[in-house]
């Protein structure tokens, strides 16, 4: 295997508010490799997008990073100053966020909002850097490309939209991409085709990629590993295979038994009962124990770290072969 | 059940909306009027006590339909009959508007932020005068609060104070104050989380079976819809492709576009297995396209779907509006992976 690309260290993100620190993340490790799609799932409110966030330097002050490092290609890239970061942003690493409409800017064209990019991030003249636009919005699928490019993005509709931000997330060539809900705006349809381009450039390119979705079922055929978030914590990481179908951490037990089955009907779906703590209150020991039908006593005052549980690793005291269950 | 009249039928329902620019501005520029058919002819009835769904993406008109359905818009065409009446005629009858309501997609949207709990269930149990005094309305309050889950101490907050979730319950507990028969449910799920959307669709399973509700459910989510129907009704560009019991369109399903739409949904079961995507996008509903709208994208359109538009027939089980379907030509299109799972 190769090393990795991106490697995430116990970061923890703090947000000091008027009413004390509210910790958004907390001590979350994890690697991605040339080529690997990671899928990043949990409910709204678990973190996923501020780990994306926090890796492309784009964390919304006041949060900050407050422990752990961020290393891209073996180099710590979480204390860059702003210009320096900026600079790998774009270049090195691309980011696809979830609304198509505000990541384009609508008063230049797209061609112009592609070209910029190219022009600033690699060593071409204009003219050749319109010549790769054109062979970019191809690359994503927008028919008659070359007429395209010079339009306005609020005249691609929302699934073409979305094929130029993915565009311009790649035209630079990153070697990282941080997507973040990339489909989520769109029609099943359009959907299947985004997902289908997202994972050919893996493929092909070795492009490491970061999936941020809600949507277990696009992880499911997308990804190759998969981190279930919960409050702000990887609860889970493995394989997509056993994730999905033979999860460890109850809360991923539970998340994946919620999913509607798309091939039978269910009399009553697996629901997990109450809702994700607030950051301000999250409970002391496992975040989860409150809702988790296998809770016991150490549970509920230390905070385990991801184990070993075979298949996968979880942040579960199950599968703390130490101690005897009580 | 079938011998039963329906508790909804809509008959040749559509509903098309004026889009043209301005009229100096179509002056100047010498353009015609634009009109856009979100709904253009659909038919259907829901039997009491029963879950129809129309499934669909964006821009499809079901939710068009939904506001049709409670009269939040009149229809340009056709009718909707609720429980034997024209809803036109219906509307104007208090009573008759009790009967019915409508749980919306957006939770955050749908309750006013300066309301306590209380009045906002309260709200339709006022509207319609149904009690008086004060106590009884308290009552009633906490008991829809019980109902769908929630704490009869929850009446003095506001909807900040509660989850997606916890909003959308507010929203049903609403929608029941006025004791009524037939709910429209316009995407009540899909703003969101899938632990959360569990616990939704289980509370309007229970009250449905509780309460012996009708439902009109409408969302984009093909697997949500297997779970809550009895009926589906598969909407593309303001038209029925396909209109089946639950699990015979999900067995066999016919229509071009429910396959294709079948394939393209991810699910668990894919990993790491390519899936199909459906070409093109969905055309704009102001210039459909000729004959059968879906023939741009469809693997078994001929001369024929170009030139004329298919009427809903009977297949089967199963009504389809299909020239391929209707001259057994669809054999040729391949049952989706999770038809053939399934059967």
């Amino acid at each position: 295997m190769a090393a990795p690309l991106l490697q995430v260290r116990n970061l923890r993100v703090e947000f000091p508010t008027r009413r004390g620190t509210l910790v958004a993340l907390d001590d979350v490790s994890f690697d991605i490799s040339p080529g690997e799609v990671l899928g990043v799932v949990g409910e709204s409110g678990a973190g996923k997008s501020m780990t994306g966030a926090a890796i492309i330097g784009l964390l919304e002050p006041p949060g900050r990073i407050a422990r752990g490092e961020i290393l891209f290609d073996g180099k710590r890239i979480d204390n860059l100053r702003y210009e320096q970061m900026r600079r790998l942003r774009g270049k090195e690493i691309g980011a696809i966020f979830q609304d198509p409409l505000t990541t384009l800017n609508p008063l230049y064209t797209v061609g112009r909002q592609l070209v910029e990019t190219i022009t600033t991030h690699l060593p071409v003249n204009p003219a050749e850097a319109r010549k790769r636009a054109i062979g970019w919005l191809e690359m994503v699928g927008i028919p008659a490309a070359a007429q395209r490019i010079d339009s306005y993005p609020h005249e691609f509709s929302g699934g073409m939209r979305q094929r130029v931000v993915i565009a311009l997330a790649l035209c630079a060539e990153p070697r990282l991409i941080v997507a973040d809900e990339p489909t989520t705006a769109l029609d099943v349809s359009i959907q299947a085709q985004v997902i289908a381009l997202l994972k050919t450039l893996a493929r092909e390119k070795g492009t490491a990629m970061m999936l941020v979705t809600h949507d277990m079922g696009v992880i499911a055929e997308t990804a190759d590993r998969v981190a279930v978030m919960y409050a702000g914590r990887v609860a889970e990481i493995g394989p997509v295979r056993e994730v999905v179908k033979h999860a460890n951490h109850p809360y991923s037990v539970g998340l994946m038994g919620s999913i509607p089955p798309l091939d039978r009907r269910v009399e009553r779906l697996a629901q997990i009962d109450g809702s994700m703590p607030r950051l301000s209150a999250i409970p002391q020991g496992c975040a989860y124990n409150p809702r988790c039908p296998q809770v016991f006593d150490k549970c509920r005052q230390l905070r385990p770290d991801l184990i070993d549980a075979g298949t996968t690793r979880a942040a579960c005291w199950l599968y703390d072969t130490e101690m005897a269950r009580g | 059940m079938a011998d039963a009249p329906p508790m909804f039928e809509a008959r040749d329902l559509a509903r098309h909306f004026d889009v043209s620019r301005p009229f100096l501005q179509r002056l100047i520029t010498r353009e015609g009027k634009r009109t856009l058919r979100a709904v253009d002819g659909i038919s259907f009835s829901i039997p009491k006590g029963s879950t129809l769904s129309l499934v669909g993406e964006s821009g499809c008109g079901k939710s068009t339909v939904a506001r049709l359905s409670v009269g939040l818009y009149g229809p340009t065409a056709g009718s909707v009959i609720f429980d034997g009446r024209d809803l036109s005629e219906a509307r104007g009858l208090a009573d008759q508007r009790r009967r019915m309501q409508m749980i919306f997609q957006d939770p955050y949207a749908s309750l006013n932020p300066r309301w306590r709990v209380a009045d906002i269930i309260a709200e339709p149990i006022r509207a319609f005068g149904l009690m008086t005094s004060r106590a009884e309305q308290q009552d009633r309050v906490a008991e829809l609060l019980t109902q769908v889950g929630l704490s009869p101490l929850d009446r003095v907050k506001f909807p900040h104070e509660f989850s997606g979730g916890q909003r959308q319950r507010i929203s049903i507990a609403r929608a029941l104050s006025s004791n009524p028969e037939f709910l429209v449910c316009d995407e009540p799920t899909s703003a969101l989380d899938v632990s959360v959307q569990a616990q939704i669709l289980n509370l309007m399973k229970e009250l449905q079976q509780r309460l012996g509700l009708t439902f009109l459910f409408i969302s984009h989510n093909l697997a949500v819809v297997r779970q809550v129907s009895d009926r589906i009704g598969v909407m593309y560009l303001g038209r029925l492709a396909e209109l089946a019991p639950a699990e015979t369109l999900f067995r066999t399903p016919r229509h071009p576009y429910t396959r294709a739409l079948m394939e393209a949904i991810p699910d668990l079961e894919m990993t790491g297995r390519e899936r199909i995507p459906v070409g093109g996008e969905v055309p704009s509903p102001i210039t459909p396209p000729s004959g059968c709208a879906f023939h741009p994208r469809c693997p078994l359109a001929n001369d024929r779907c170009v030139r004329e538009r298919p009427e809903l027939k009977p297949a089967g089980e199963a009504m389809v509006a299909c020239h391929a379907v209707e001259e057994g030509r669809d054999d040729a299109m391949p049952m989706p992976a999770i038809a053939r799972r399934a059967a």
